[in-house]
């Protein structure tokens, strides 16, 4: 009944109920009257005390009342036992419908007291003695009978509990008797106790500042422990601040930005500029992504071409080359950029080739590039490569590390450690481990390396001026920043949103 | 990376010490090598099993992918006065007279044991798999010498009916037919029946008695077998590029002919090439095993690595790594391969013979990474480049960039989905024809996921929305990224567009809502709103045309006209939307599917819609903005009404 009232009616009641209480307190909520005739009760049902509950709340947060909550196990009848206890026991029900000396068979028997009863109570009659089988019946063996389960179901019923426990088990056995969890709560007044509810404020508002009303006015108490109040607010994807972080880095250290905004790349630029030979593994079908349509690129620089095409076959600029057949076709195919090397590649042979000659140059990219790999939880077929590159005349190896050295040391990675590489366009080749805390051993964060002559040399490049490049994923510093396990919650469209509007802001 | 694995016991005697899992992770690392895995740090690792490493060796030195490899490697490396082993050539009868690439070799009175055997067939397994390209480009065969008739050997290809034989392992004998058949089944050798199926004739190798020995690149006769016993070992090879034929054999011999009694002897045998071979009628002794001459100059090794070395130390660094490097010998000729002709200094001038082994010595820059390997990459002065630049943003990201923080601050979340897509999301999911001419269509994907690089942001940004349906509403998501388009004129065949998108979903669609964050982006732009002012000089409107893509009547074009002051702005064609609009063009009567007007047409159609004044002939269609269909609904499975908009970034430059 007390879940039909509003929590404000309910405060008010039990306010009433406690000012006139003996000794200040109400002992059962169960028994609070809701009526003024005092016949409504607010009832034992659970969620009725639970109406009550969120109405001694309410009270208690204010300090009008203190409460107590106190729990009952009682045993009750099922709707079964609450059958039986009227109608008598299934062996009661057999003995009433059988004759003393007419024996009445079975099927009558459950055409009488039904099927499931007649089932019970014929076995337990027989057991009791008070039925004997005569023929295809039964007749009735005793005149008078005690019915002690109904007896015992009845005094479950009154008390909430039997005195014999064997007897309660049997009942219990039986499915005629369950325990139930009731609760109910004691009241008692707090420091606050008012007779009547005085309304509180929520919050100072115009009206109470313009009135004045808020010097008399009871403010509620404010709840600190709560969170305030979530902004609407936009947010940037955490990858893109990280990468915002990169380029900070290389601004800082003098780096331009290359044009990177072409994802199709031809095989000349995506690998055989960079002397990468055409049967290398990278160029099968399960790494690259070929293009179906437009079918084959045009136009690349013939005489630079020609050079490319030489120093793979047969060699010059002071190498042996590959010695392999060179296939035009295979490098006017066009790919899905496997790195953006393709257009460092590029720049390079700008650079070269500018009015006025070669100039040293620091460049740097961040952007997208494709690999046809099977997805799982480090690898997307697409995914985004940060790439350094410094021209000048004469650099050295010592440079290069001298380099990454503080390039890392920036992003707070310091201590690192060079291991020699194979990679077809840089000679020296370097990965780049530092050591991780977390999992105490040494992990590869990038790969670096020094442009090979003949990727250079047939550009048009002087052959004093060296080039460095070094290139990392941008997943995978990001997944570490924000300790995301799996790519795919990082980049795609099924990542999360929650997770780009409550990522940090980055700082390197 | 290819990983070999070597019994720890052997390699360790092989380099005459024991190491500590840490010391020598060390001593690879420094070599260029890294120990994945050593047996003894695996609390795992069975009792009285043989303790192994697992080694991971670059791609491109095949000389290491066996534990005789890496141990000698080593052993050099940690003891540069051993001597560089050298290989003799014994001259043998004349046996074979076939079709290009084949060569052979014959190890005499070898001795395996388990460990060396077991290494032999899992060399030969490494290369095919490394540098032969999964057997495409060189393909093995080994044979039992003695199990082999004396007399020529022939190399041939015939129709598969007519090759007969009992394959490796197998008694019963096969016609080629059936053993392609056979093989379809097999895990380990299906993967290379393409090589040769669909070629009429089969390459075929055969003894003097007719016995065939291997039918390459699939398998080997069983009736040649080697096993751990075998005393004298044919090596057969044949290749479709000679150059890879020759590393391969070279590598074999060289490392397996130091178990021959005599070590580091290989017999040789002679090639005879028919006219029919590409490189004409010729004799060719197999193995070639020839030493390689290159010259490096001492100047040029220092001025890469920072170091200022004498000629002698540096010698002795490339000793340390397996080459024959020395001071030029007075009088003695030597044709370095890699001579560039500079000229060189006597004193500075180093004269290195390069083992077969290291077939990946190219140029002077790969002498001198050999040089800094053995002088330590981590043991060099580490500098600073004094290359002084200025730096330059790309203007395209930082346009795109500003843009993307006014989405933000409008309360609008990034999302980043990918570049490729199917071909249905692209089009018809959109309610979009597909006119052939924009979309960039990928040969070998291996999912319908990713059959096109996308021409439109919005499929990405619907998938978004439908993986996130349990987000509380309204979503506001955007992009700002690029499309691919085909473009004819290119060197590459296509260009990137850099666009702006986002979509609004809510309880109720929300056109001024998408609208609103255009106006926004317009406002940051400094390009004033004229849709209420058509004479003027600059700015934007938007324009009501019905789109497939949209609701009808809650569908609009958004065109810019750039300032008329020449060279302000590079004013790029109307490329957007020209695909999206004439989609749309088309769409109004789904009864009467009328060719889609062209771009000029709509380009015209603009011009006369608006006052006919000279400014507007400079109009650019740069995008729309409206109600999503309820059908591009369904598609993307959304349940919530949405808007979207999205235009080019391009004109803004």
């Amino acid at each position: 009944m007390a879940s039909q009232l509003g929590s404000e009616s309910l405060q008010a009641l039990v306010l009433a109920a406690l000012d006139i209480a003996k000794n200040a307190t109400i002992h059962d909520t169960r028994q609070l009257a809701l009526s003024p005739d005092g016949k409504t009760l607010a009832g034992d049902a659970p969620e009725d005390q639970l109406a009550v509950k969120g109405a001694l709340d309410s009270l208690a947060l204010k300090e009008m009342v203190v409460i107590k909550i106190n729990t009952l196990e009682p045993h009750v009848l099922t709707a079964e036992g609450l059958s039986l206890s009227q109608t008598g026991s299934q062996e009661y029900q057999v003995w009433s419908a059988l004759d003393k000396t007419t024996p009445t068979t079975i099927k009558d028997i459950e055409a009488k007291v039904g099927k499931d009863t007649a089932k019970i109570g014929q076995g337990k009659a027989m057991k009791n003695k008070w039925v004997g089988k005569q023929g295809d019946g039964f007749v009735r063996l005793v005149e008078d009978v005690k019915d002690e389960t109904k007896e015992q179901l009845l005094e479950v019923q009154n008390t909430g509990v039997h005195a014999t426990a064997a007897v309660l088990n049997d009942l219990k056995k039986r499915k005629l008797v369950e325990k139930k969890k009731l609760f109910y709560y004691s009241v008692t007044k707090g420091p606050e106790f008012s007779a009547t509810l005085q309304k509180q404020e929520a919050d100072l508002t115009v009206e109470l500042l313009q009135s004045g009303a808020w010097e008399k006015a009871s403010f509620k108490k404010y709840n600190f422990n709560a969170e305030g109040v979530a902004p609407d607010s936009g947010a940037l994807h955490p990858l893109m601040k990280v990468r915002e972080e990169f380029r900070n880095i290389f601004f800082e250290m003098g780096f331009s930005e290359m044009p990177t905004n072409r994802f199709v790349e031809s095989g000349f630029w995506n690998f055989d500029s960079l002397f990468v030979p055409q049967q290398h593994p990278a160029r099968e079908v399960q790494d690259t992504f070929y293009i179906k349509d437009p079918i084959e690129s045009t136009g690349y620089p013939k005489d630079y071409y020609e050079r490319v095409r030489k120093v793979h076959e047969t060699g010059g600029f002071g190498s042996v080359g590959y010695k392999y057949p060179f296939s035009a076709p295979e490098t006017s195919r066009l790919v899905l950029r496997t790195h953006t090397t393709a257009v460092s590649s590029a720049m390079l042979y700008e650079i070269a080739n500018q009015p006025g000659g070669f100039k040293p140059a620091k460049l740097f990219s961040i952007d997208r590039v494709f690999r046809n790999e099977a997805v799982d939880a480090t690898h997307l077929a697409e995914f985004h490569q940060v790439e350094g590159v410094i021209a000048d005349y004469g650099l050295t190896l010592g440079d290069l590390i001298g380099f990454m050295e503080i390039f890392f040391a920036k992003m707070g990675i310091t201590g690192l450690r060079f291991k020699p590489a194979y990679n077809p366009y840089t000679e020296p080749s370097l990965e780049i481990f530092s050591y991780h805390e977390g999992l105490k051993k040494w992990v590869e964060i990038g790969n670096s390396g020094m442009f090979r002559p003949e990727m250079l040399e047939p550009m048009g490049l002087p052959k004093d001026v060296r080039v460095h490049g070094w290139g990392l994923s941008l997943e995978r510093p990001t997944m570490i920043r924000y300790g995301i396990s799996n790519i795919r919650d990082l980049l795609g469209h099924k990542v999360p949103l929650a997770m780009i509007e409550k990522s940090a802001a980055v700082r390197f | 990376m290819p990983t070999i694995t070597v019994d720890r016991k052997d390699f360790f005697e092989r380099i005459g010490r024991d190491y500590t899992a840490k010391e020598f992770d060390e001593l690879l690392f420094e070599y260029g090598l890294e120990l994945d895995e050593d047996t003894t740090t695996d609390p795992d690792h069975p009792a009285g099993e043989p303790h192994q490493l697992k080694i991971e060796v670059p791609a491109n030195r095949y000389d290491l992918l066996c534990t005789e490899g890496i141990s000698r490697a080593l052993k050099h490396y940690l003891n540069p006065n051993l001597g560089v082993p050298t290989y003799t050539l014994k001259p043998a009868p004349a046996t074979a007279q076939i079709r290009p690439y084949f060569a052979c070799a014959i190890l005499r009175n070898v001795k395996f044991n388990k460990i060396s055997y077991d290494s032999f067939i899992d060399l030969q397994d490494k290369l095919h798999q490394n540098l032969a390209r999964k057997r495409t480009l060189v393909a093995v065969g080994t044979h039992d010498l003695d199990k082999i008739a004396p007399g020529e050997i022939s190399y041939e290809a015939l129709p598969p009916s007519q090759i007969k034989f009992a394959p490796l392992n197998k008694q019963q004998v096969y016609d080629a037919n059936e053993l392609m058949t056979l093989y379809k089944e097999d895990k380990h050798l299906s993967k290379y029946l393409h090589i040769i199926e669909n070629s009429p004739v089969f390459p075929i190798i055969y003894s003097s008695e007719r016995k065939v020995l291997s039918m390459p690149p699939i398998i080997n006769s069983d009736g040649t077998k080697i096993s751990v016993a075998t005393q004298n070992i044919f090596i057969d090879v044949t290749a479709t590029d000679e150059t890879k034929l020759g590393f391969v054999m070279d590598v074999l011999v060289t490392m397996f002919s130091e178990y021959c009694s005599e070590p580091f002897t290989v017999e040789p045998v002679r090639v005879e090439y028919t006219d029919a071979s590409p490189g004409g009628a010729r004799t060719v002794i197999t193995p070639n095993l020839a030493a390689r001459p290159f010259l490096a100059r001492t100047s040029y090794i220092n001025s890469c690595t920072g170091l200022s070395l004498d000629r002698p130390a540096v010698i002795e660094n490339l000793r340390k790594m397996g080459l024959d490097a020395f001071v030029p010998i007075p009088g003695q000729e030597f044709k370095a391969l890699n001579e560039s002709g500079l000229v060189i200094a006597e004193e500075d001038l180093i004269h290195i013979l390069v083992p077969p082994t290291r077939p990946d010595i190219l140029h002077e820059c790969d002498i001198m990474e050999d040089a800094a390997v053995a002088y330590g990459f981590n043991n060099l002065k580490r500098t600073f480049p004094s290359t002084n630049t200025v730096a330059k943003p790309f203007p395209i990201n930082k346009l795109g960039d500003v843009m993307r923080r006014q989405c933000s601050e409008a309360g609008w979340l990034e999302v980043l989905p990918l570049t490729l897509c199917s071909h249905d999301e692209n089009f018809k999911f959109l309610n979009r024809k597909d006119p052939g001419d924009i979309a960039v269509v990928l040969a070998n994907p291996k999912t319908i996921e990713y059959q096109i690089v996308r021409t439109s942001l919005l499929p990405g940004l619907l998938k978004t929305v439908r993986e996130n349906r349990k987000h509380a509403l309204p979503l506001r998501i955007f992009e700002v990224s690029d499309v691919v388009l085909k473009d004819p004129k290119a060197e590459r065949q296509s260009r990137n567009v850099r666009r702006v998108a986002g979509i609004y979903c809510g309880r109720k669609a929300g056109f001024e809502i998408s609208q609103g964050l255009v106006d926004r982006l317009m406002l940051a732009l400094g390009v004033p709103n004229i849709t209420n002012s058509k004479d003027k000089e600059t700015g934007f409107y938007i324009k009501a045309v019905e789109d497939a893509t949209y609701f009808p009547d809650r569908s609009a074009q958004i065109w810019y006209r750039p300032p008329a002051v020449a060279g302000a702005h590079v004013v790029f064609a109307p490329v957007a939307s020209a695909d999206e609009s004439n989609a749309g063009a088309a769409a109004p009567s789904a009864a009467t599917p009328a060719e889609p007007p062209s771009k000029l047409d709509s380009v015209k159609e603009a011009i006369s819609s608006v006052l006919p004044s000279s400014a507007s002939s400079r109009d650019i269609l740069i995008g729309s903005v409206g109600i999503l269909h309820p059908s591009v609904l369904k598609a993307y499975e959304l349940d919530y009404p949405a808007s979207s908009f999205e235009f080019d970034l391009e004109p803004f430059l």
